[in-house]
């Protein structure tokens, strides 16, 4: 019986790890509500842009390309989905990341670089 | 624009780990030496080449090369260890568990003194070579690692299990750390001096005896103010005073590293491999 019970729960602790991982969506669409309320507080500054653009060039590009056009399995950063994203969704997803789709977490960067980024990716679009 | 390395992830700690894995598909290479001389003894520098590499972005592996050499002894390699650690949980939260297992095979005159568990200390680094190389030390160890990010600061508390595979009993130690980069946003100029690139922190580690003699008992402790600089290429240096806390412990260590991470090695080997086969 007890077998059974340890079985069970095991089971059970599966499942709920596999419904953890098994999201669906973009990453920038599993951003909670409160997450995605989040603004920029660096936004639209030029030397926020330029220390942007070089934190992106040390964090992403070898992924996403030092355009953000995309490389293999990292999708483009300058399409609708990123460039039309609440901001706080787009921090969500730097923290966060997605161990499942390969994307790591950059929560060990702090949070001002973090919107650093952020506001150099929204400038992908104007460049093409 | 493309700069060809990622931050320090893993902060200025030496000893402790935190719950940031490397990026899928880098590479870091990492020398870590210490230096010290024991009471009785001769003046040491035990040396480890680490090679880090990321699997999954749940999945780090780790090979480490272990050698040392004492004044008026000799110079030799001192066995390997292969590491691996699992991120837990797939999104961050306010404390992030991961698990590290190790396998180490290294003999008893290794001094790389990457752990401290048990009764560790002092009298383990006074041996000759001659005698300490001839004790194997096959071992498996166990670590919790846990951390977390606050405000620019980093915190990481690991607990240590360690188990000989053919004899001796288990084996604990802890180690803790807390660190913060000299400044929070980056400036938006290439350069070596930004005080984004430096970081500083304090690390304490020890041993925490057996499953029979659980605590603090004749136990070593350290502590240890620890400092990294960044270059605007990627070559990380780290140094870090240590300083023996207890009757067992060596008095003062000096610890330091150097490392380079390079992006995407794994993608660059295996375009490597398919442009020589193609070509046979």
């Amino acid at each position: 019986m007890t077998g059974l019970r340890i079985l069970v729960l095991g089971a059970l602790v599966t499942l709920t790890v596999a419904v953890a991982w098994a999201r669906v969506g973009t990453l920038v669409q599993q951003a909670p509500p409160k997450a995605r309320a989040l603004s920029n507080p660096l936004e639209g500054q030029q030397r926020v842009q330029r220390a942007g653009a070089k934190l992106f060039a040390h964090e992403c590009a070898a992924c996403h390309g030092p355009d953000g056009r995309g490389m293999r399995k990292a999708p483009p950063l300058n399409q609708a989905d990123v460039q039309e994203a609440p901001p706080g969704a787009l921090f969500w997803v730097l923290r966060n990341g997605s161990l499942k789709r390969g994307m790591p977490s950059f929560a060990h960067l702090p949070e001002a670089q973090r919107w650093q980024i952020i506001t150099y990716l929204k400038t992908l679009k104007e460049r093409g | 624009m493309y700069e060809p390395y990622t931050s320090a992830a893993e902060g200025p700690f030496l000893i402790t780990y935190t719950h940031q894995l490397e990026e899928p598909g880098n590479l870091e290479i990492t020398t870590k030496d210490v230096t010290g001389k024991s009471v009785g003894g001769n003046r040491f520098l035990g040396s480890a080449v680490e090679f880090e590499y990321g699997i999954k972005a749940w999945w780090t592996t780790e090979l480490y090369l272990d050698g040392q050499a004492t004044a008026r002894d000799g110079t030799l390699f001192t066995g390997y260890r292969w590491e691996n650690r699992f991120r837990v949980l797939p999104r961050e939260h306010w404390i992030n568990p991961v698990l590290y297992v190790e396998f180490e095979n290294i003999n008893g005159a290794d001094k790389s003194l990457l752990e401290v568990v048990d009764n560790d200390g002092e009298g383990d680094l006074t041996g000759p070579n001659s005698e300490t190389r001839s004790e194997k030390k096959r071992e498996i160890e166990a670590k919790l690692i846990l951390g977390s990010y606050f405000k620019g600061w980093t915190f990481a508390e690991n607990f240590i299990a360690e188990k000989n595979v053919r004899h001796a009993p288990f084996e604990f130690g802890y180690a803790v750390g807390v660190s913060r980069p000299l400044a929070l946003a980056a400036r938006p100029d290439r350069c070596n001096l930004c005080p984004e690139n430096f970081q500083a922190g304090v690390e304490m580690y020890g041993g925490l005896g057996t499953h029979e003699h659980f605590g603090l008992q004749e136990t070593s402790h350290y502590v240890a103010p620890t400092a990294a600089w960044t270059l605007a290429n990627g070559t990380r240096f780290t140094v870090s005073p240590t300083f023996g806390l207890t009757e067992t412990t060596v008095g003062f260590l000096l610890r330091f590293a150097v490392s380079y991470e390079i992006d995407q090695f794994g993608r660059a080997a295996r375009h490597l491999f398919r442009n020589s086969g193609g070509g046979q």
